[in-house]
C-alpha cells in the first residue's frame, strides 16, 4: 500500500500539472483547463473572460467615474445654426444605476475568475495523482446532481437581487445626494454631499421636530395597536371557547369576516363609514343624542379612529391564533385546578394567561414590528391627515413609512426620504435578525 | 345554588358580548352590501335596509366605468404572477430544505431579513429601474415585481419540505432518478396542500395589492381593480359612493371566499405534515 503511494507521487513529482495550471489560469481563464485537456470548459471560460476584459476595459472606468461624479454635462440650450436646441447631458440616475450594475457584474467575474483558478489547481493536483480530468459530459453530469441547489436557485435569488438588493442599494446611495424634485435629472446633476441629509433631518429644526414627532406616534401607534389587536383577541377567544357556549364555529365564522375582507376594500369602507358628515357612524350617534365627532379631521379623533380600525381587523388574526395555543394547554391542570376549588376566573388568570403568554409573546413582537410598518390602515384611512403645518411634509397621522412614501411621490424629497428608509431599515434589522434567529425552522437545522 | 345562578348570568352576558362583537364585525361589510342595493348614490341613508332594492349600481359599474376591464386586467396579472411567483417560492424552499451546501444558512437568512422588510421601502428605485428598462406602465412590471419578491417567502414551502421523509428522497437518488424527476414525480405529489396554499396566496396577494399597481400603472386602460376603485372614491368629485359600494362587493366576495378555502387547507396541510413527521 505505501509503495503504492510513493510510486503515486514519485510520478507525479516529474511534471507539477497544477502549478503550470494555475500560472495559465492566472493569465487567462479557461487556459489552465485547455492545459488539463478539458477543452470544452477551457472554450467557455475564455469567452467569459474575453467578456470580463471587455466590461473592464470598456465598462468599469465609465462606471467609476458615473458613480463618483454623477454626470459632469448638464443638459443645455445650445445654439446650432439661428435656433436653440436642447443638448442632453448626463443623467445621474441612470449613471448611478449603471454602476451600480457594472460594479456587481465585475465581482461576479471576478469570483468566477477565482473560482477557474480553483478548478484548475484542483485538477491539476488529480493528474499529479495520476488521475483523469472530467470530460465535459462528466462535468455536466456532475453539476446536475451535485451542484443541482445553486442551479435552482439561480433564478429565484436573481429575481430577489434586481428587485429587492439592488433597489435597497440604490436607496441608501441616493441618501447621501441632493436628489431632490428642485434639480431632478436630466436636467440638472446631482452631487453627493455626504451626510447633509441625515443632519438636516435631525438638526434642522423644522424636519428635527417632524422626524422626532412622527418617530414618537409611529412607537405609540405600534404599541397600542398591537396591544388592543392582541387583548381583544384573547378576549374573544375566551368568551368563544367557553365550555357552555353553543355554536362556536358560528361565532367564529363571524368574527373572522373582517380579516378576510381585502384589506383596502375594508379600509376604504371604514373610510367612509367614519366620514364626520355623512357617515353613519356620526348619524347614529347623532340619533341617540350625542355630538358628531370629528373621527378624521382631529389630530386625537384621528389616531382613535385608526386604533379602533386596526383593532377590527387585527383581532380575528389573534383570536384564531390565541384559540389554537388554548387548545394544546393540557385538560389535567384545568381539573387539578377544580379539585383545588379554583374559580373560572383563577383559572383563566393562571393556567390560560401564562400558557398563552408564552407561546404567543414572540409573535407579539413580530405584530409590533408589522404594525410599525402598517402602511395600508394609514394611508387608506386617513393618509396621514388632518395636515399639520408645523410639520414638514407630514400631517399629523403619519408613521415613518407613510411619511417616507409622501416625501418621495408626493413631494419628491428623495434623499430625505432615503434617509428615513435607512432608518427605519436600522430599526427593522434589529428585529428582523433576532426573529431569524429564534425561528424554529432554522434552529432545527443547527442540532441536524 | 348561588354559584349555578352566577353561571347562568356571566353566560347570559357572554351571549350579549359575542352579538355585540358579532355585530361590530359584520356591520361594515353588512354597510356595504346594503348600500350597494340602495337607490340613489350618496353616502347618506336613513336606515341600513334600503327601503327600494336596485340593481343598477352593478350595472353601473360596467356601462359607467371600464369595471370588466378591470377585472380583466387583475386576473391577467393576479394569475401570471401565481403561476412564476408559485415556482420561484417552491424552488428555493426544497433546496433548502433537501440539500445541504455551502452558504445554504447565510442566504437562508439573508432572504428572511430581506422578506421583513415592507416591499415599497425601496419603491424610488424599483421605479426607476423599470424607467430604465422602459417598463413603466406595463403589467409586465408589476408581474416582474410581485413574482421576484415572491422568494422572500420561502419559509413556509421549506417547512413543509422538511416534513417529507429524506429516507424517499434517498431510496429514489439511489435507484437512479434524477433531481428533476423526483422533484416533479415524488415531492411535488406530496404536497399539493402546499402548492395550493403557496399558489392561492400569491393570488389573492396580487390581486389585492394597491399600492404598486398604483404607482406603475398610469393609464385607464391599464388600470386593476384595487387602482379603479380606489379612484373611484378618492377623486375629488366623487359622488358615486353606491357603485363604488357595488364595487366593493364584487371584488370582496372572490377574495373572501378563497380566504376562509385558504384558512381551512392551512390547518389540513399543517396537521397532515404533522402526522408524518
Amino acid at each position: 500500500m505505501q509503495e503504492l503511494i510513493a510510486k503515486q507521487s514519485k510520478s507525479g513529482a516529474t511534471k507539477p500539472y497544477s502549478t503550470i495550471a494555475v500560472i495559465l489560469s492566472v493569465l487567462a481563464m479557461g487556459l489552465g483547463q485547455l492545459y488539463n485537456r478539458q477543452i470544452m470548459k477551457g472554450i467557455i471560460l475564455l469567452v467569459v473572460h474575453a467578456f470580463t476584459l471587455y466590461t473592464v476595459i470598456f465598462k468599469l472606468p465609465h462606471a467609476v467615474w458615473g458613480l463618483t461624479t454623477l454626470g459632469e454635462t448638464q443638459t443645455q440650450l445650445k445654439k446650432v445654426g439661428r435656433l436653440y436646441q436642447q443638448v442632453m447631458g448626463d443623467h445621474s440616475v441612470f449613471l448611478m444605476i449603471e454602476g451600480l450594475v457594472t460594479i456587481f457584474a465585475v465581482i461576479l467575474l471576478i469570483w468566477i475568475y477565482v473560482l477557474s483558478i480553483k478548478d484548475s489547481y484542483r485538477t491539476g493536483k488529480l493528474r499529479e495523482q495520476g488521475g483523469v480530468p472530467n470530460t465535459f459530459r462528466q462535468t455536466v453530469s456532475f453539476v446536475l446532481s451535485y451542484r443541482f441547489p445553486y442551479l435552482i436557485l439561480a433564478l429565484p435569488l436573481a429575481g430577489v437581487f434586481f428587485f429587492t438588493i439592488m433597489p435597497i442599494v440604490f436607496m441608501i446611495l441616493i441618501a447621501f445626494t441632493d436628489y431632490t424634485a428642485k434639480n431632478m435629472p436630466p436636467a440638472h446633476l446631482l452631487n453627493w454631499t455626504g451626510f447633509d441629509a441625515f443632519r438636516d433631518v435631525f438638526q434642522l429644526k423644522g424636519w428635527s421636530t417632524t422626524f422626532y414627532k412622527v418617530t414618537l406616534w409611529t412607537f405609540l401607534w405600534a404599541i397600542l395597536a398591537t396591544l388592543t389587536g392582541y387583548f381583544g383577541g384573547f378576549g374573544a377567544a375566551l368568551l368563544v371557547q367557553q365550555k357552555r357556549i353553543r355554536f362556536k364555529s358560528f361565532w367564529r365564522t363571524l368574527f373572522i369576516l373582517p380579516y378576510a375582507i381585502p384589506m383596502f376594500v375594508s379600509m376604504l369602507i371604514l373610510q367612509n363609514m367614519f366620514n364626520g358628515q355623512f357617515g353613519p357612524i356620526n348619524q347614529y350617534l347623532e340619533l341617540l343624542g350625542f355630538n358628531r365627532i370629528p373621527w378624521l379631521s382631529d389630530p386625537t379623533w384621528a389616531k382613535v379612529t385608526l386604533v379602533i380600525a386596526n383593532f377590527w381587523v387585527a383581532f380575528p388574526v389573534s383570536m384564531l391564533m390565541i384559540i389554537g395555543i388554548m387548545s394544546t394547554i393540557p385538560k389535567d391542570m384545568y381539573e387539578a385546578a377544580d379539585i383545588d376549588g379554583a374559580s373560572s376566573f383563577q383559572k383563566t388568570r393562571l393556567i390560560t394567561f401564562p400558557s398563552v403568554m408564552y407561546s404567543m409573546a414572540p409573535l407579539l413582537i413580530m405584530s409590533f414590528v408589522g404594525n410599525m410598518n402598517n402602511f395600508n390602515v394609514i394611508f387608506l384611512l386617513t393618509n396621514g391627515n388632518p395636515v399639520n403645518s408645523d410639520l414638514q411634509f407630514a400631517g399629523d397621522t403619519d408613521i415613518l413609512i407613510t411619511w417616507l412614501y409622501k416625501l418621495s411621490m408626493g413631494y419628491g424629497q428623495y434623499n430625505y426620504a432615503s434617509v428615513i428608509g435607512i432608518i427605519i431599515f436600522i430599526i427593522l434589522s434589529a428585529f428582523a435578525i433576532w426573529n431569524v434567529r429564534r425561528t424554529k425552522a432554522f434552529k432545527e437545522d443547527t442540532s441536524s | 345554588m348561588t354559584r349555578k345562578l352566577r353561571g347562568s348570568v356571566w353566560l347570559s352576558i357572554s351571549y350579549v358580548l359575542l352579538a355585540v362583537i358579532g355585530v361590530f364585525s359584520v356591520y361594515p361589510a353588512l354597510w356595504v352590501v346594503m348600500s350597494s342595493f340602495r337607490t340613489g348614490n350618496s353616502l347618506f341613508s336613513e336606515t341600513l335596509f334600503p327601503t327600494a332594492f336596485t340593481l343598477e349600481h352593478y350595472a353601473n359599474l360596467f356601462s359607467k366605468y371600464d369595471f370588466a376591464l378591470w377585472y380583466t386586467n387583475t386576473l391577467k396579472i393576479a394569475l401570471t404572477t401565481t403561476v412564476i411567483g408559485t415556482v420561484l417560492t417552491l424552488l428555493p424552499g426544497y433546496a433548502f430544505s433537501i440539500f445541504r451546501f455551502t452558504g445554504r444558512k447565510t442566504m437562508m437568512s439573508t432572504l428572511m431579513v430581506l422578506g421583513l422588510f415592507p416591499g415599497f421601502m425601496s419603491m424610488i428605485a424599483v421605479f426607476i429601474l423599470l424607467n430604465l428598462l422602459n417598463l413603466l406602465n406595463t403589467h409586465l412590471a408589476v408581474i416582474l415585481v410581485y413574482a421576484a419578491g415572491a422568494p422572500l417567502f420561502f419559509l413556509f414551502a421549506k417547512s413543509y419540505f422538511d416534513t417529507i421523509p429524506k429516507s424517499l428522497v434517498e431510496a429514489a437518488r439511489i435507484d437512479g432518478a434524477g433531481h428533476l424527476s423526483i422533484f416533479f414525480r415524488i415531492v411535488m405529489p406530496l404536497s399539493t396542500p402546499l402548492i395550493v396554499y403557496t399558489a392561492l396566496s400569491i393570488f389573492a396577494g396580487s390581486f389585492t395589492d394597491f399600492l404598486f399597481a398604483k404607482l406603475v400603472l398610469r393609464t385607464p386602460e391599464t388600470k386593476t381593480l384595487a387602482v379603479g376603485l380606489f379612484d373611484m372614491i378618492s377623486s375629488r368629485q366623487a359622488t358615486d359612493f353606491t357603485s363604488f359600494a357595488a364595487g366593493c362587493v364584487l371584488i370582496a366576495v372572490p377574495i373572501t371566499f378563497l380566504f376562509i378555502l385558504l384558512q381551512r387547507l392551512l390547518t389540513e396541510g399543517l396537521t397532515a405534515g404533522a402526522e408524518k413527521g
